[in-house]
């Protein structure tokens, strides 16, 4: 009787810490349970290395999942609220706002899936960051917002946030193929004292632990993405900066042509997923 | 001076008397704990909400003491009984003096 007692104590405390931690592979994200989010489908036919492309969503703990699941506990969402204020405020020299010209931010869903994108009459691949700046100093006659900063990724949040639920769909073909070119070289060239490319970590390595941390696919459908650990918004690029440190190199600059042509190509390999930033991560 | 500050709460629209109901409440807030410098070596003054309350139909539900080591965005979830209809009212006090309050009705059937 003593046996058994003690073995079935030690049971729970093998289960409970297991249960917290690791969360069902097989869990649906949806969101405010309306938006049905996609975070697994089968991999678009430009990404070889992959059968299926998984959601970063799908490789976080169920609590850092749950925080998603719902507006109101999304610590992202506060900044979506800083940006519809922004988006409201007339700023610049021709008196206009966001506003003005789109309405409501909910006009432009959508938009944040097929981004980055070609721009015809510039002629080059526009992220929705340099696309807010062309309308900030082109028709708002207002200062430009620097790139990754927080009024920018706060008004990426709100871009993103409207658009959730729509499958990412992004060209790689026509003009943007050169720019896809260069991006998939840069996911595929090592770099650093480490050696490392993207797709040693992301591609040959997903589902591994870095040390303490479940690796993804890399995938950036959720940017821009709610970190637990610096408890802000952070961006694809200031993300890929990061990564490429980790490698220990010297890093290209936020809002530079490598990463712009790397976040077209790392978009497109999770076409098909659905947008779902602000994200919530660790 | 803290900016940006927005209290937010969820209460349920309805529920039964006697039934005990989740509230929800979410404070934009930097929370600097005093604790660290910035480039130059100074320390950056501590700015944090001090005190949470929250009361129904004037009665104290919680009153919560908070201090520096509590992040940025705090939340605050917490369950009551609701014995009647009635307005909750939540209150932070900033350290600055501000004073921040929201308040929500709830109908009971």
């Amino acid at each position: 009787m003593k046996t058994k007692l003690a073995v079935s104590v030690i049971g729970v405390c093998l289960a409970l810490p297991l249960g917290l931690a690791v969360a069902d592979p097989n869990a649906d994200l949806v969101i405010n349970g309306e938006i049905p989010i996609t975070v697994r489908t089968a991999a678009p036919d430009h990404v070889e290395n992959l059968r299926t492309i998984y959601s970063g969503w799908t490789y976080r703990s169920s609590e850092t999942q749950s925080l998603q699941m719902d507006d109101f506990e999304n610590p992202g969402m506060i900044f979506v609220d800083e940006a519809i204020d922004a988006w409201n405020t007339v700023e610049g020299s021709a008196g206009e706002s966001c506003a003005s010209c789109h309405g409501a931010p909910e006009e432009l869903a959508g938009v944040r899936a097929v981004y980055p994108r070609w721009n015809e009459e510039a002629g080059e691949v526009r992220t929705m960051a340099m696309q807010v700046n062309d309308c900030r100093t082109r028709r708002m006659g207002a200062e430009e917002w620097a790139y990754d900063k927080n009024d920018m990724l706060n008004m990426e949040a709100l871009l993103a946030s409207v658009s959730r639920g729509y499958p990412v769909n992004v060209a790689i073909d026509g003009p943007a193929q050169s720019m896809w070119e260069l991006g998939r070289e840069l996911y595929y060239t090592r770099t650093g004292q480490l050696e490392l490319s993207c797709a040693n970590c992301h591609e040959d390595n997903y589902d591994n632990n870095i040390r303490a941390d479940h690796l993804s696919q890399g995938m950036i459908n959720g940017f821009p993405t709610y970190r637990l650990k610096n408890a802000k918004l952070n961006g694809v690029h200031s993300r890929f900066r990061g990564c490429v440190r980790d490698t220990r190199a010297e890093t290209y600059r936020v809002g530079t042509e490598e990463f712009i042509a790397l976040e077209l190509y790392v978009m497109s390999r999770g076409n098909g997923l659905s947008v779902e930033g602000p994200s919530v991560r660790n | 001076m803290a900016e940006n500050v927005k209290p937010r709460v969820r209460v349920p629209r309805d529920a039964v008397a006697g039934e005990t109901i989740v509230l929800k409440t979410l404070i934009s807030h930097p929370m600097e704990s005093g604790q660290r410098k910035d480039s130059d070596g100074n320390v950056i003054p501590r700015s944090i909400i001090n005190r949470f309350t929250c009361s129904f139909n004037g009665e104290t539900v919680i009153d919560v003491t908070m201090e520096p080591a509590i992040s940025t965005n705090p939340y605050f979830e917490f369950e009551a009984v609701v014995p009647e209809s009635g307005t909750f009212e939540f209150t932070w006090y900033d350290d600055d003096g501000d004073i921040y309050t929201e308040t929500k009705d709830i109908a009971v059937s």
